[in-house]
């Protein structure tokens, strides 16, 4: 990792499809440094849209149907599509619960 | 090398029970609603006293008095309390109050209104109170271990920066201090629908996680399927959880878990503001997860300091319990700084560990006990929010 470069998102386990956004006012475009907290491996990944602090970015291209892997659990599932660096949250993603 | 918390000590109040209390409040506590103006007057005639005015105790039966009760007993049993003044409208429900707190060894004494009217009952009421808070004003202080306090958690307003920051640090805090003797409790019975799984694989033994599941199946049976409507999607995750990026119950419960750490297991879990009485270590308590109920109960249980993981931004505090308020959302602590006491931002920048973080909770946990008041103590957050299991009769 860089020294004195701060993530712009942060991904909890290696098998997740889903990290975080950490940073206020990340736009689309940016060249985002991801870091997986599990073993402090880092990558990077072109943010597709303007996302808020706290919410999730796509790492792979997701169609509906696919479930949604955070903490490296099931976490819901894809009611509508999202490509890679992508926005994932309510408007696309739906708990395989109720 | 790893600090030896065992050795590790805070001035604080030791109790005729032998429990440690870190504040030391004279408390002037209503049986009922309608003894809320009385101890109102008693609290403002006496200084350095405190009512705890709510909005139940009348025509209350079977389970539900139960909770009352054990609630309104537990406040006043709690270590942070020196002595209480309990007024009710009547006799025998005052009674059952001050014996339940006379129990633990502490100072405390009931009066009735019936037939004495409010201006009688304050006058009477006030003469205690002023004896008790003259009494509690000259206790000292005394070195007690870390390990000897008991600690509760419950996080609010949650987001995506809590699983990966406040509630690990908690959970932290709890795997350095658990083994030590601390008494730790979690609950929040609807916000692990998602990670129901993996709680009970957290259990200490097979009896535990039994009580558990079943708890956590009457729950989901018995409020959540007869209450909702078409689904929990309007309040579980909350508003604020979704602003803040949270998009399934799942994923907030995920994140709720972390605040029991890598290590620790519960080894049993506990009714609505029922004492743990196993011995030291981790319980579950059956809560709802809203704010104020929960950390009222765990106060109710005996808890003295509460670790509150935050992400959007909970303002809770409780009248007797300091709250401690940890966030790691930088946005949370650029526009409400005045709530946080323990930032844990550079976890996300990758500058901070958990580790540190956790190191950093169990110092504000030190300085709290020593005398030092959180945020929502200096604001004035006292809410104070019985649990009610049904309608009065």
């Amino acid at each position: 990792m860089t020294a004195n470069t701060h993530p712009q998102l942060l991904v909890h386990d290696k098998v997740d499809n889903v990290g975080v956004v950490v940073v206020e006012g990340l736009t689309a475009g940016t060249d985002m440094l991801c870091v997986c907290t599990e073993d402090n491996s880092d990558f990077r990944l072109t943010a597709k849209s303007d996302i808020p602090i706290g919410h999730k970015v796509a790492l792979k291209d997701m169609a509906e149907g696919d479930t949604v892997i955070k903490y490296g659990e099931d976490i819901g599932r894809m009611v509508g599509g999202a490509e890679v660096g992508g926005h994932v949250h309510t408007h696309n993603m739906k708990t395989k619960r109720w | 090398m790893a600090f030896d918390f065992s050795q590790d000590t805070v001035k604080a109040w030791r109790r005729e029970n032998g429990r440690v209390g870190v504040r030391n409040h004279v408390l002037i506590l209503p049986v009922d609603d309608i003894s809320n103006a009385a101890c109102e007057a008693v609290a403002n005639n006496v200084k350095g006293t405190m009512a705890i005015p709510h909005a139940y105790g009348r025509l209350q039966f079977g389970e539900d008095l139960d909770l009352h009760f054990r609630t309104i007993i537990g406040t006043g049993a709690n270590p942070n309390v020196a002595a209480v003044v309990v007024i009710g409208i009547e006799p025998e429900w005052t009674k059952i109050i001050v014996d339940g707190i006379a129990a633990t060894g502490k100072p405390v004494e009931g009066f009735w209104i019936e037939q004495n009217g409010d201006f009688e009952t304050i006058r009477r009421a006030s003469w205690k109170a002023k004896e008790y808070v003259q009494w509690a004003t000259e206790l000292q202080k005394e070195d007690c271990p870390v390990t000897d306090l008991w600690v509760s958690t419950k996080c609010g307003e949650s987001d995506t920066t809590t699983g990966l920051s406040s509630c690990p640090t908690v959970g932290n805090m709890y795997d350095k201090l658990l083994p030590h003797g601390l008494y730790g409790v979690f609950g929040e019975t609807s916000e692990i629908t998602g990670a129901e799984h993996i709680c009970e694989k957290r259990a200490a033994n097979p009896e535990a996680a039994a009580k558990f599941m079943k708890t956590w199946q009457a729950y989901t049976d018995d409020v959540i399927e007869q209450f909702k409507t078409s689904d929990l999607s309007d309040s579980q995750p909350t508003k604020g959880n979704i602003l803040g990026g949270l998009s399934t119950i799942e994923e907030k419960a995920l994140g709720n878990l972390e605040k029991i750490g890598r290590t620790s297991t519960y080894i049993d879990v506990l009714e609505p503001a029922e004492a743990p009485a196993k011995g030291n270590g981790l319980y579950f308590m059956d809560t709802s997860s809203a704010a104020a109920e929960c950390v009222t109960l765990m106060a109710a249980a005996g808890y003295v300091i509460h670790t509150f993981p935050t992400g959007q931004g909970n303002v809770v505090g409780n009248p007797i319990v300091p709250v401690i308020k940890i966030s790691g959302n930088p946005r949370t602590l650029r526009t409400m700084s005045e709530h946080i006491d323990v930032d844990v931002t550079g976890v996300l920048r990758r500058d901070m560990t958990i580790d540190q973080a956790g190191d950093s909770l169990i110092e504000m946990i030190k300085r709290t006990a020593n005398g030092r008041l959180t945020c929502a103590e200096a604001l004035g957050h006292r809410e104070f929010s019985m649990t009610k299991l049904y309608r009065s009769a």
